[in-house]
């Protein structure tokens, strides 16, 4: 890197005292918090409490886990077919993944309690051909729906731009040297797509481990995960500290999950097979 | 022709900014108290009302413009979902309100924890004039009523859908019952959910034993077992409404709204006792208007607007004038104004470590997950993981030594 000019420097400023004041900041407060008691003293106490969480961050991963790997399922056709098509049906199409992104991620999830109730929408239509109303809300299954009905967008978003940009002529030189179309989509498509599976997996994962509001409303307080807790914390128990604690751990714990997929995913970059 | 048009409509939109102003406020209020209120010398200086949810009315006389009418202040009025939600953004500094509406335990905290002013009853008439302190009074007996008005009183109350449930139950137990599995919302928030336990359980609800909130998150883990029930707060209006659960301990007032849109719900105040609770008008330290602070607590007992909110917001009222108003609705409501006093503890506030302790507590009977299995699949994933990378690894490296060849 080349010395940055003095007027660089003016441009980065502003972002820099953005980064430290609402990222740097807020992490190191959180630590601050995490590791000191009521009194502000020096205690390791709230990182030992929270063995007692231990089955609750197990499963906010797995349902992170769960949700996720649905969604790259659902968006991965989606965004092929899509990068695929005609450039004025992408228009619009993109247009309509983002649509419901305009409005209140709360509404949308609040308005999922009108279609899976007991006396919603899907009820009284299979109560027309007399079927008994189905238990749906409040289930493991209406937390991961909602789940990935929130955040399929992220993932389909990066998965079209990647496809999008994708070399159709080394496509056309696989199946010239005799792929057939699965194992094109095995040897050249999907390793191509790695880093949009990589960020889309990232934007589901993250938010999905740590969301509380889904589980409220769609889970009925019936499944809590640790996003649940650690709101618990913060406001009904004052108890900053242990709140401070979890989210910590819930951060590291990310980033091993992270670290885990950096893994598969750089590991093709160096011109490895995988698999 | 089109310029005669727009010059139309914009002479209508004219004449509809003037009529609006034109309220019937005059009409309303006597002209002693239009005068009272005019003479305050309020004008122009603002006042910050933090009130709870759709907790005043906005419909048939839009309390807050009504108050900015009469002295010239300018009202910011903001909402807060719960009592902690508020403690939070108050004690979190950087704001400044002049008017907060705390419930019982909460007002007690900020006032132990000197976070309240004391009130100017000079400053509010009303109070001598309309307070009930007859029923109303022993609620603010321990010094609390130095530091505020009581706005509104309810209690805890079971409510059943006669659909579902033939028998008047009499007791919380029948929310343990399993032929009512899945059909059952509980509150969702730890305070009033371990205080229908520890009614059942004959504890005080104030308890700072811990041996005592072990059994009460023992019963709800019970609770949970045999019918896993909901943990709601506003969706029990929904689902009780539209009929698809069967029971709910929620608040009194809340009963009365639900039966209007729901003909088959009843209620009973449970044998063990509930929980009666009320929200007061306080003022916090560091108001820029404690004069139009004391202006908007004696506004809110003025006997018009007292009947206006209590019909809106439908708990009992301590305001008199209201009582003995004939047009009030909720007269002879057995729910809000129980003929015969129910068995009733208060809250209060809880010492820090009781409370974290019940937190703790309420987040495993809550988190009380199939534990066993949920370890087995978290090992095999962890497992299968280890599998792959060290396969990748292998196939790497053998991938090496071949183009080393």
């Amino acid at each position: 890197m080349k010395q940055s000019s003095f007027i660089q420097k003016i441009v980065n400023a502003p972002y820099i005292l953005w980064s430290v004041l609402f990222i740097i900041a807020p992490l190191i407060m959180v630590i601050y918090y995490a590791f000191t008691n009521a009194d502000g003293a020096f205690t390791l106490e709230n990182i030992a409490q929270i063995g007692d969480y231990t089955s609750t961050f197990i499963l906010s991963i797995g349902y992170g886990a769960v949700a996720t790997v649905l969604c790259l399922v659902l968006a991965y056709p989606f965004a092929y077919f899509l990068a695929q098509s005609k450039a004025s049906f992408q228009r619009v199409a993109v247009m309509l993944v983002m649509l419901p992104m305009w409005m209140s991620f709360l509404i949308r999830t609040y308005s999922w309690l009108t279609i899976l109730g007991e006396s919603g929408v899907i009820n009284r239509f299979l109560g027309i051909f007399g079927i008994e109303p189905l238990h749906m809300l409040n289930t493991g299954g209406a937390v991961i729906l909602g789940m990935v009905y929130n955040f399929l967008p992220y993932m389909i978003l990066p998965l079209y731009t990647i496809m999008a940009k994708m070399d159709v002529s080394l496509v056309e030189a696989a199946e010239d040297l005799g792929c057939n179309r699965l194992h094109c989509l095995r040897k050249v498509i999907f390793p191509l797509s790695v880093p949009g599976i990589a960020s889309g997996v990232t934007m589901v994962f993250v938010p999905s481990v740590s969301t509380f509001y889904i589980t409220q409303k769609l889970g009925g307080g019936q499944i809590t995960l640790i996003g649940d807790v650690i709101e618990g914390q913060f406001q009904t128990a004052y108890n900053y500290n242990l709140g401070a604690a979890l989210s910590l751990v819930l951060m590291v714990m990310i980033l091993i999950c992270l670290g885990v997929l950096n893994y598969f995913t750089d590991s093709d970059d160096d011109g490895g097979v995988l698999i | 022709m089109r310029k005669l048009f727009s010059l139309f409509i914009a002479l209508l939109i004219l004449l509809s900014l003037c009529i609006i102003p034109t309220y019937a406020e005059d009409e309303l209020f006597s002209d002693e108290v239009v005068e009272y209120y005019a003479n305050l010398g309020l004008q122009g200086t603002v006042l910050n009302v933090y009130n709870w949810g759709e907790y005043i009315d906005d419909e048939e006389i839009d309390v807050v413009s009504a108050f900015e009418r009469l002295t010239g202040c300018d009202v910011n009025y903001t909402t807060f979902e719960s009592n902690e939600n508020m403690y939070s953004k108050l004690s979190g500094g950087g704001v400044s309100y002049d008017v907060i509406i705390p419930s019982d335990y909460m007002m007690e905290r900020l006032m132990e924890e000197d976070r309240l002013e004391k009130l100017d009853y000079s400053n509010i008439p009303n109070y001598e004039k309309y307070f009930d302190e007859e029923r109303y009074g022993y609620l603010v007996n321990d010094g609390l009523k130095d530091y505020g008005v009581i706005y509104n009183v309810g209690t805890t109350i079971l409510i059943y859908n006669t659909k579902y449930i033939k028998e008047r139950p009499t007791s919380w137990t029948v929310m343990w019952d399993e032929q009512y599995a899945g059909k059952v919302l509980m509150f969702n928030n730890p305070r009033d959910s371990f205080a229908i336990a520890q009614a059942i359980l004959g504890q005080d609800f104030n308890t700072i034993e811990k041996e005592d909130w072990d059994a009460a998150a023992e019963l709800l883990t019970q609770q949970r077992q045999k019918v896993s029930p909901k943990y709601v707060m506003d969706e029990v209006f929904n689902d009780m409404e539209s009929g698809d659960y069967a029971l709910a301990a929620y608040y009194a007032g809340d009963y009365e709204l639900m039966a209007e849109n729901n003909p088959d719900l009843d209620f009973v105040l449970p044998e063990e006792g509930v929980n009666t609770f009320f929200d007061a008008m306080c003022i916090p330290q560091g108001t820029q208007n404690k004069r139009g602070a004391e202006a908007f607590i004696n506004f809110m007992m003025e006997p018009e607007i007292a009947l206006a909110n209590a019909e809106y917001i439908y708990y009992a009222t301590p305001n008199k004038a209201v009582l003995e108003n004939e047009d009030y609705s909720l007269i002879g409501s057995e729910a809000v104004y129980p003929s015969e006093e129910p068995v009733a503890q208060e809250f209060h506030n809880l010492p820090n470590d009781t409370l974290q302790y019940m937190n703790t507590l309420w987040m495993k009977v809550k988190g009380e997950n199939n534990t066993a299995g949920l370890y087995i699949a978290f090992f095999v994933a962890i497992a299968v993981i280890i599998l792959v990378i060290a396969v990748s690894i292998l196939k790497k490296k053998r991938m090496k030594r071949y183009y080393e060849i």
